[in-house]
């Protein structure tokens, strides 16, 4: 379509008059009749036996009309919560895989882990009995972070995991990088930590459970990223009702960042419990309870070498991992520190030898899943500090050591040693844009103004690469996945020409219902006003796997695609009959079919019209109607790429970091609608800086969370953030109809690594070499102070 | 119950309402105004950011009963029929909005510094935005949107 909705257009988007209006319909708007509602009471204790739970009190306040406990769901026959990926151990035997009860039974083992759920009448009737069921609890030492949880003598989350290891996973070849190390001019170490941290979607998770006794039929109102997957596992898993008879609602959703994704006992509980009581159950997660409830993003403890011949080319790279993967397995838990992070250690440099071995932790903490970028933020940050720390090893730049070393355009298809194959990229156009665009000429200029003003001015630099538009089936499956993970889209053409599409991918901000309908414009030429983006229900949509890993418009758009692609050849068809010629020279162009050469045409819409009123129609060999459906499982994985640059003051006299510039280019494919793009760029770079400078998820040794809500756990504000400097290099993905690539993620992966390396930068000239992230005032006037005292030592 | 009259969005509503009664839950549970938002339970995400009196203000921090006899606006009281307020038009016009949680509040606190100051600057309007969180936007676009909104409430082109 030329033009002003297609592909390419920065489209207003149609869902913004609802969200403007305060008619937005998110799970806790929804009220059924006769709602009632449930409030958990959850350990305060990070490890605990349960030993007994009087609900006497409880359930005889006024309005209660239940109080269930996990022997409640033992009776029941409520299944655990299941995890979604096995990861193998090095010697081939399955991970340490424990149970994940609904509601605790004997044991709790996280602050937060639930104990008991109470229903009533009012949300405040449901409040104050909650705090009347009196709970015993026989408090056992907990492995409260990773570090406690790896000495020696440890107290064991699990019984059934010594040393309290889940798995014990490799990747890479160790023999052909012992030998790439043996030959180095220069080896390179690191050892650092990716901070732990909160995923905090503005919409609290919440969930509403209706039983409807006439038809046997359950309906769940949920705050989900993916609607079908959690049915499936309801099905399968733990309420073992079959899907014909339940239905997964996710309404509008107010921001996932994975925290979304995955199946959560709540859900569970409130559609067993509206059977129970026979009315809707509905819970609401306050945000202190989200802080110790939503699985949590990062945690990693890394040690890193890189090999370096002595013309400053990497030959080899070693990767040691403790990853942190709380007390219950959620859904994708052991996929994210291996298959998303382990297999992205070779960024987007040429590496002849990796080797990276991952040992998965459980703590007495929440558990920790995908959180924005998921593994691909770990390994970014990891790659990222190592070459700016080998560059200052070495005396290279760090701009020219990257340059050396990057996968030159010739090189796609480039095979990593960790089992990915690049399909595309150009890293060095990414790198040239974003230096231009930076102005990077003149950075000493800048520098030295800073200096004059008393602040210390700090450049960083990160080249990284991720893998998203997940995935394809059958290699995640050999990879333990246990689910596909294709899309399926539902193109309803209907008689008068306008169009619905069902996704089976789900919208929380992307605006899906935007872009997917500029799709159907570009395609069949009819306006997106027209159009309507049918998502989060599963009783309309055929079936999905939502919205996760940057894939709703690589996989999800993808399988529109192929349903238009059926709908545009069956309109052949129905055209050629209409204009009494072949199909073989009817041509579908800008809306309309064209007897290829001629002015004959019929409009999209008088075809439509024809597929439902078929009178004079091909009815012996087209059916009537014009509906298809398309599944696509993607061939690859897409691999989007760039370059972040940061630019960051810091005042010496307090440690405030102020970032002071941030210039992308990245190549996240064909854009469908460049506004989206940017803001996706735009609300990813603030998480990634909120990571780097802080936000933090801090559990003590005894696995307490010290900071649970807004007032103690640092959230990037308006002010604390610049405007971002946002540039695109296309290289098309080879291997979707589209060529898209994904965005939802870059900001987040790419920009960690950059504002520290811009923090060290700035501090390099007193002597400091290394700060964690969050990089936070005291954090970094520390580290200026050991600085100084060293320095003063020497001298 | 004791009973409350609360004028909203320039209507008169009597309801029963305990004296513990937060604003925001008299507006989402009982007026069923689901436009306001709670993203938070100590006053820190502005996802429930009212008007009282023209004033913005954290439906969170405020009683219902301390409304009472005030004039209070919501998101849903801000259009006029069918036509966007010049700040709703501008978060649309510059994407200053993704998921929607937070975009209530967002434009509510917006207008009111906007009454304020006639044409904010980006660091006036970033300071204004402490007391709103979005996890969505980088604030990119927010900021972009309240100094485009700005000229909107002054006759310009949102």
């Amino acid at each position: 379509m030329s033009g002003a909705e297609g592909i390419g257009a920065s489209v207003r988007r149609k869902e913004d008059r609802r969200f403007l209006l305060g008619k937005g319909r998110y799970t806790d708007d929804i009220v059924l009749p006769d709602q009632s509602y449930a409030v958990f009471v959850r350990s305060p204790y990070a490890h605990a036996g349960i030993t007994s739970i009087d609900t006497r009190a409880a359930c005889e306040m006024p309005g209660v009309l239940a109080v269930l406990t996990g022997k409640d769901t033992v009776d029941a026959g409520l299944g655990g919560v299941p995890c979604g990926w096995l990861v193998k151990n090095k010697d081939g035997s399955n991970m340490v895989e424990p149970p994940h009860p609904s509601l605790a039974v004997d044991v709790a083992r996280h602050v937060g882990d639930p104990v008991a759920m109470v229903i009533a009448t009012s949300k405040a009737a449901a409040r104050a009995a909650a705090t009347a069921v009196a709970v015993d609890y026989d408090v056992r030492p907990a492995a409260g972070n990773l570090d406690t949880a790896t000495a020696p003598g440890a107290p064991l989350v699990w019984d059934a995991a010594p040393g309290n290891i889940c798995f014990d996973w490799h990747i890479g070849d160790p023999a052909t990088t012992d030998a790439a190390f043996a030959k180095a001019a220069h080896v390179v170490e690191i050892e650092l930590t990716n901070s732990r941290v909160a995923p905090n979607a503005m919409e609290p998770r919440a969930a509403n459970g209706h039983f409807e006794a006439s038809n046997d039929q359950y309906t769940l109102y949920t705050t989900s990223q993916n609607p079908h997957l959690t049915r499936l596992l309801l099905a399968a898993f733990t309420l073992h009702v079959p899907e014909h008879k339940l239905r997964v609602v996710a309404p509008d959703v107010g921001g996932g960042f994975g925290s979304k994704i995955f199946h959560y006992a709540e859900e569970l509980l409130v559609l067993w419990a509206s059977k129970k009581v026979g009315r809707p159950v509905k819970w609401t997660s306050e945000r202190m309870e989200a802080f110790v409830t939503d699985a949590h993003g990062r945690d990693h403890h890394s040690k890193a070498q890189l090999a370096v011949d002595a013309n400053g080319k990497f030959i080899g790279l070693r990767v040691a991992t403790l990853a942190n993967m709380g007390a219950y397995l959620s859904t994708f838990a052991p996929a994210v520190p291996t298959y998303l992070y382990a297999t992205l250690l070779s960024g987007p440099y040429d590496f002849p030898a990796i080797y990276a071995e991952v040992k998965a932790i459980f703590t007495n903490t929440v558990a920790v899943d995908a959180y924005r970028g998921a593994g691909r933020p770990e390994a970014a940050y990891l790659l990222e500090r190592l070459v700016d720390k080998a560059a200052r090893q070495l005396g290279i730049d760090r701009i020219e050591l990257r340059r050396k070393n990057l996968i030159q355009p010739s090189q796609f298809p480039y095979q990593t040693q960790v089992a990915l194959q690049y399909d595309i990229g150009d890293y060095q156009a990414t790198l040239d844009m974003a230096l231009e665009r930076n102005d990077h000429a003149h950075y000493e200029q800048r520098r030295q103004a800073s200096a004059k003003r008393g602040k210390l001015r700090g450049f960083g630099i990160s080249t990284y690469i991720e893998a998203c538009g997940i995935a394809p089936s059958a290699l995640v499956g050999a990879l333990g996945a246990r689910a596909g993970l294709y899309e399926a889209a539902n193109v309803r053409v209907h008689p008068t020409g306008s169009v619905t599409v069902f996704t089976g991918t789900h919208s929380h901000g992307q605006g899906h219902e935007t872009t997917f309908a500029q799709l159907i414009a570009e395609r069949l030429g009819v306006s997106i006003q027209n159009v309507e983006i049918v998502h989060g229900d599963t009783d309309r949509i055929p079936f999905g796997m939502g919205t996760y890993g940057s894939r709703s418009a690589a996989v999800g758009g993808s399988a529109i695609v192929k349903a238009l692609d059926k709908i545009v050849d069956k309109g052949k068809k129905i055209a050629a009959h209409l204009l009494e010629a072949s199909v073989a020279d009817i041509e579908f162009k800008d809306g309309q079919y064209r007897v290829v050469g001629t002015d004959r045409v019929k409009a999209f819409g008088e075809v439509a019209f024809a597929a439902y009123v078929p009178h004079n129609y091909p009815i012996d060999t087209v059916e009537p109607g014009l509906d298809e459906s398309a599944f696509y499982d993607p061939k690859n994985f897409t691999f989007p790429g760039g370059t972040h640059l940061v630019e960051v003051e810091i005042d010496p006299d307090t440690g405030v970091v102020e970032v002071v510039d941030v210039t992308i280019a990245d190549d996240v494919g064909v854009i469908i609608n460049p506004m989206i793009v940017d803001g996706q760029a735009h609300g990813g770079l603030a998480q990634g800086i909120g990571q780097a400078l802080y936000e933090e998820a801090v559990y003590d040794s005894e696995g307490q969370l010290a900071n649970d809500s807004y007032l103690t756990y640092t959230m990037p504000r308006a002010a604390d953030l610049p405007m971002f400097k946002v540039g695109n290099h296309v290289t098309a993905c080879t291997h979707n109809p589209l060529g898209v690539k994904g965005v939802g993620e870059t900001g987040a992966i790419g920009v960690p690594p950059a504002v520290i390396g811009a923090v060290l930068d700035a501090l390099a000239p007193l002597g400091v070499t290394d700060i964690s992230m969050p990089a936070t005032p005291e954090k970094v006037w520390r580290a200026i102070q050991a600085a100084k005292a060293a320095t003063g030592k020497k001298a | 119950m004791p009973k409350l009259t609360l004028r909203v969005n320039r209507q008169t509503h009597t309801i029963d309402c305990s004296a513990s009664t937060l604003l925001v839950e008299a507006l989402r549970e009982q007026l069923r105004l689901t436009g306001t938002h709670v993203g938070c339970d100590t006053s820190q995400c502005g996802a429930c950011t009212v008007h009282v009196d023209g004033a913005s203000v954290k439906s969170c921090t405020m009683l219902a009963v301390e409304a009472e006899g005030a004039e209070i606006t919501t998101i849903e009281g801000l259009a006029d029929g069918d036509k966007l307020h010049p700040m709703q038009a501008a978060f649309q016009e510059h994407h200053g909005l993704q998921c929607g949680f937070c975009t209530p509040g967002m434009v509510m606190s917006a207008v009111d510094l906007c009454k304020r100051v006639k044409a904010p600057s980006e660091p006036e309007v970033r300071t204004w935005l402490e007391g709103n969180l979005c996890r969505c936007t980088g604030y990119h676009n927010i900021v972009k949107a309240v100094m485009a909104g700005a000229d909107g409430m002054n006759g310009g082109k949102p």
